[in-house]
């Protein structure tokens, strides 16, 4: 009998094979969506709600007619796609009119008690930063989407000047180039070599000079 | 003895790799059968909105899910008599369709599973279809806010154009 080495495997399948495993995990797997937007509901306690000027209340309200989601701003309709052009950190961004509203109105500094505000210090909007409320109003078939949508535009406007106090004071105290979304990002990051509890403080005493008193009503 | 001369000549044998797939096939299937995938079966439509000021849910805090949406076709109580009823959106805790009061005991529950230090930074996480009345979430959130159950995330997805919610 002749000699016979040793015999190769076919591995020709075993291409078909793999490609089974993959589709198969495909098609099984679902990517968990693990981003959001947090927030922290008020306590249960009743209190009695605090005496507020008009002027430091902005009031955002979501109507829904004949199954279209609107938007009052001011108790003026605004619609929700009206584009702005802004100057943020520099660079000029295109943000929704309701943002660089919200803006406007935080960054007022209408009794010119906030030092690092460069709002146009209007006598009939906000006093301050710390006054300020954001005052939204949804009803019962408003669709969530259009809610997500509001309470994004409403949060940008916050980030914005988070954003821009983090880039003034932040270089004096050793962290520049850093926005407060960067801040907050770097204090959770375990592989950031700073002066974390430096940057702790500093990320609180940005969320007190720009604090999100955000009011939600629900009708 | 030439038998055994011949055998010593031989060499190794091929080994016939024809059934090879056979087997393959068959520990796939097996696998297929067998795997239960832990996720929490989605009994509601689940298309999450998006937002692009999001910030990423801390996975080493403790997290409940509660969904919300229109029932998916098949979980649909047809013996309901009304037929507008029949859409009405749900709530959904772990792996059944249920009422508002059962939110309290839902986070009860979540609570005795963890260690007691976690407790307070239970996050819930809600998981709401985009075209969800706001009614049923705020309803959601008053019984939250009764159990002090109050750190929540509105989960979305993250995109740059944020329009796409409204409809």
């Amino acid at each position: 009998m002749a000699k016979r080495s040793a015999p190769q495997v076919n591995a020709g399948s075993m291409a078909d094979i793999a490609f089974l495993l993959l589709i198969f995990f495909l098609v099984t797997t679902t990517i968990e969506k693990d981003t959001g937007i947090n927030r922290k509901l008020p306590p249960m306690e009743v209190t009695d709600p605090p005496k507020v000027k008009q002027k430091n209340i902005f009031t955002v309200q979501m109507r829904r007619t004949n199954g279209k989601d609107e938007l009052l701003v001011e108790n003026d309709y605004m619609d929700i796609d009206s584009k702005l052009k802004m100057t943020i950190e520099g660079r000029v961004v295109t943000v929704s009119k309701l943002t660089s509203d919200a803006v406007k109105f935080l960054d007022n500094n209408g009794d010119g008690s906030c030092k690092y505000c460069d709002g146009k210090k209007d006598p009939n909007s906000s006093d301050n930063p710390n006054k300020a409320i954001i005052y939204l109003e949804n009803r019962r078939e408003t669709s969530y989407g259009a809610y997500i949508t509001v309470q994004n535009e409403l949060l940008q406007a916050y980030n914005i000047l988070r954003n821009k106090r983090a880039l003034s004071i932040g270089p004096p105290n050793g962290f520049s180039n850093m926005n407060f979304l960067q801040m907050k990002l770097n204090y959770k990051d375990p592989r950031f070599e700073g002066n974390k509890e430096k940057l702790k403080e500093l990320i609180d005493q940005i969320k007190i000079e720009y604090p999100l008193k955000l009011s939600e009503i629900s009708k | 003895m030439p038998k055994f001369n011949k055998k010593k000549d031989g060499g190794l044998p091929a080994i016939s790799t024809a059934s090879l797939p056979d087997i393959v096939f068959m520990l796939l299937f097996f696998f297929m059968v067998v795997t239960v995938m832990r996720e929490d079966n989605k009994l509601v439509k689940n298309k999450l909105p998006d937002a692009n000021q999001v910030e990423k849910l801390d996975k080493k805090n403790p997290i409940s899910y509660i969904y919300m949406g229109e029932p998916s076709s098949g979980y649909i109580n047809n013996s309901s008599s009304e037929s507008e009823n029949l859409k009405v959106d749900r709530i959904q805790l772990n792996d059944k369709l249920a009422s508002l009061e059962e939110i309290a005991i839902f986070i009860s529950s979540e609570r005795a599973a963890l260690r007691e230090e976690t407790v307070p930074f239970l996050t819930v996480s809600l998981k709401v279809d985009k075209n969800t009345n706001m009614g049923i979430v705020d309803d959601v959130k008053q019984e939250l806010r009764k159990v002090n159950a109050l750190k929540i995330n509105y989960t979305t997805g993250q995109k740059e154009d944020v329009l796409s919610n409204m409809n």
